[in-house]
């Protein structure tokens, strides 16, 4: 998947570019941000909220809609530009992201953002809250789906695999975990901090069916979401193979851009011109 | 206590099908007809404080009321961050029980005593922090954790305590329990203290000392305006608790004090276990013992700062 002559990725298109630049507007408007987590997850929450989730922005407690968790807090910013975009909030909430009056911060919250099912940014609880969300639909005889992203980094935490033992014990077919498999932690490459291979393996292991994916392909998303579950007797995870940063060549792959608190005019600059015009 | 409460869980769930239960690694038998009679509600989960606290987070998000039950310690120290992040953050509709509160594991050594779960869980905001003297009082508690909005941190006691509280005087979550009368000292208690303040004050009365007593069920919400009623009067306050004193039913009590501002001086003492792990095996008894949680200390401090304030002293025992 190379870039064209322009420098604007030839594997992003119109909508996967917008709401990247949706991103940088709040990376301006906040002087900082989580960006290359966010980038790696745009196209994994985009296909979801477009294919898959059934949910209504006007009543975002609906009993039947399906749960989504971003376990993985920080890539906030992906959530919330999908999130504007389906109607739960508007748009002009990005101008005032992680500023006093506003209600988008740093990390997502439950009650004070729409849609937002669950208060994440520490690391390794949200999973768990999907199985709880699983169980007690099962309980309640409702066939909604609950849809937990987590991070490979995040994977390191012990809680995570004894939510996975939790969900393998149950069957909880209706969970479904998607790991953004960007191999890439704060500090540097997961292989140098806390390699997680056999990733697949272990998740198999854990009692879940197990798919792997270009986590930036949004035909291939479609079409493993749709088959969901993977195992009608099973929890389905499923391994996005993604770039953290994709989209900016500068910061794919580099940790520099994992966390930005200082951004500058310039820095946004750079970056809406990696992302081309409109 | 732990039976009534267990017990009265099942009957709560008997009648509101919201109620579910979790386990970690409970003993034998524990709530065996409850997972008989309701298995769907029933999760017997394995060693995962962490895990468990955010499942039953999710569960109560969805519209139930989760009672978690496991060992204090673990409960409180082990899942710290879930308690929280999941439960106190979301206001999560969870209970957690947590099995042996204090010393009552003193054979098994400091790993298993929850010596500062009260100070722990009261920092958290949102969280409901509850000690009954005794299963008749954790009787009167029970249902009203149903309707409670919030995580609720119940504290077990040892089990087999003696019956310290009352029937006649009403129970309310968050609204302390005046005892006794007495115009010469405030006794303050939680848990299974109670009793201690009862005794010690008979001893006080049949010499000659006349001391009040406010039982603190609820360490959170603290009753400040109760304790301050009475500590207004009294120019003796003694705490007493089966916990450290940094932080818990002490700390609480000298918080209200400090900001109170009174005109008059007053002698405030705290009786608990000191900021030091606990470095002997035994019984809950005997540790007890060993830090003056005790009737007999509780009589002779008592009696030791009146003498001090220059009130009434004590007349020979």
């Amino acid at each position: 998947m190379g870039d064209n002559s322009a420098g604007i990725p030839a594997s992003l298109d119109g909508r996967s570019r917008y709401l990247r630049k949706c991103i940088v507007r709040m990376l301006e408007a906040g002087g900082r941000g989580h960006m290359g987590a966010a980038f790696s997850l745009v196209e994994i929450i985009r296909v979801l909220y477009d294919d898959v989730l059934r949910f209504d922005p006007k009543r975002p407690d609906w009993k039947g809609r399906d749960r989504f968790i971003l376990s993985k807090g920080h890539g906030c910013l992906a959530l919330y530009s999908v999130l504007a975009d389906k109607g739960f909030f508007p748009e002009t909430e990005f101008s005032k992201f992680c500023k006093s009056d506003g209600i988008l911060g740093g990390h997502p919250e439950h009650g004070k953002v729409p849609g937002v099912e669950a208060s994440t940014g520490s690391l390794g609880h949200g999973l768990s809250i999907g199985v709880g969300f699983t169980l007690s639909a099962r309980h309640d005889g409702a066939g909604h789906k609950v849809v937990v992203v987590i991070g490979d980094g995040e994977s390191n935490e012990g809680s995570i695999w004894e939510a996975a033992l939790s969900a393998g014990k149950h069957k909880l077919s209706n969970l479904t975990v998607v790991v953004d498999y960007n191999k890439q932690q704060a500090c540097g490459s997961i292989l140098e901090v806390q390699d997680m291979e056999p990733f697949a393996d272990k998740w198999k292991s854990f009692g879940f069916a197990c798919a792997r994916v270009d986590g930036h392909d949004v035909h291939a998303l479609r079409s493993v979401f749709s088959r969901l579950p993977l195992d009608p007797s099973k929890p389905t995870a499923i391994l996005c193979d993604t770039v953290k940063g994709k989209g900016i060549p500068f910061a794919e792959h580099n940790p520099e851009w994992h966390h930005k608190n200082k951004l500058s005019p310039e820095d946004i600059r750079s970056l809406l011109a990696a992302l081309g015009a409109d | 206590m732990r039976q009534t409460c267990l017990k009265m869980v099942y009957d709560l769930a008997l009648k509101d099908e919201r109620i579910f239960f979790v386990g970690s690694d409970l003993g034998a038998g524990t709530l065996d007809q409850f997972k008989k009679s309701m298995p769907d509600r029933f999760f017997m989960e394995g060693v995962s404080e962490g895990h468990l606290t955010s499942m039953a987070a999710g569960m109560a998000m969805d519209g139930k009321v989760v009672y978690f039950n496991t060992i204090a310690s673990f409960l409180t120290r082990r899942s710290f961050e879930q308690n929280v992040v999941d439960l106190a953050l979301h206001r999560a509709n969870v209970r957690l029980i947590g099995n042996g509160g204090g010393l009552a594991y003193a054979p098994l050594g400091p790993t298993h005593e929850a010596i500062e779960d009260l100070a722990i869980m009261r920092a958290i905001p949102n969280m409901t922090v509850v000690a009954c003297a005794d299963a008749d009082e954790m009787r009167r508690l029970m249902p009203q954790t149903v309707a409670h909005r919030g995580p609720i941190y119940i504290r077990l006691a040892k089990g087999g305590d003696p019956i310290a509280s009352r029937g006649d005087l009403p129970f309310t979550i968050g609204k302390a329990i005046p005892m006794r009368a007495g115009e010469d000292a405030l006794i303050v208690t939680t848990g299974i203290t109670l009793k201690l303040g009862l005794d010690a004050a008979a001893q006080l009365s049949s010499r000659g000392l006349e001391a009040a007593i406010l039982h603190c069920h609820t360490i959170k919400p603290f009753d400040a305006e109760s304790l301050l009623s009475l500590a207004e009067k009294a120019p003796v306050i003694v705490t007493i608790e089966e916990h450290s004193v940094l932080g818990g039913l002490g700390g609480a009590v000298a918080e209200a004090l400090a900001e109170a501002g009174f005109p008059t001086a007053k002698r405030f003492k705290r009786l608990g276990i000191p900021d030091v792990f606990p470095d002997e095996y035994g019984s809950q008894a005997s540790l007890m013992k060993k830090y003056g949680i005790t009737e007999q200390n509780l009589t002779e401090t008592v009696a030791k700062l009146c003498t001090s304030m220059g009130g009434r002293r004590p007349q020979a025992a």
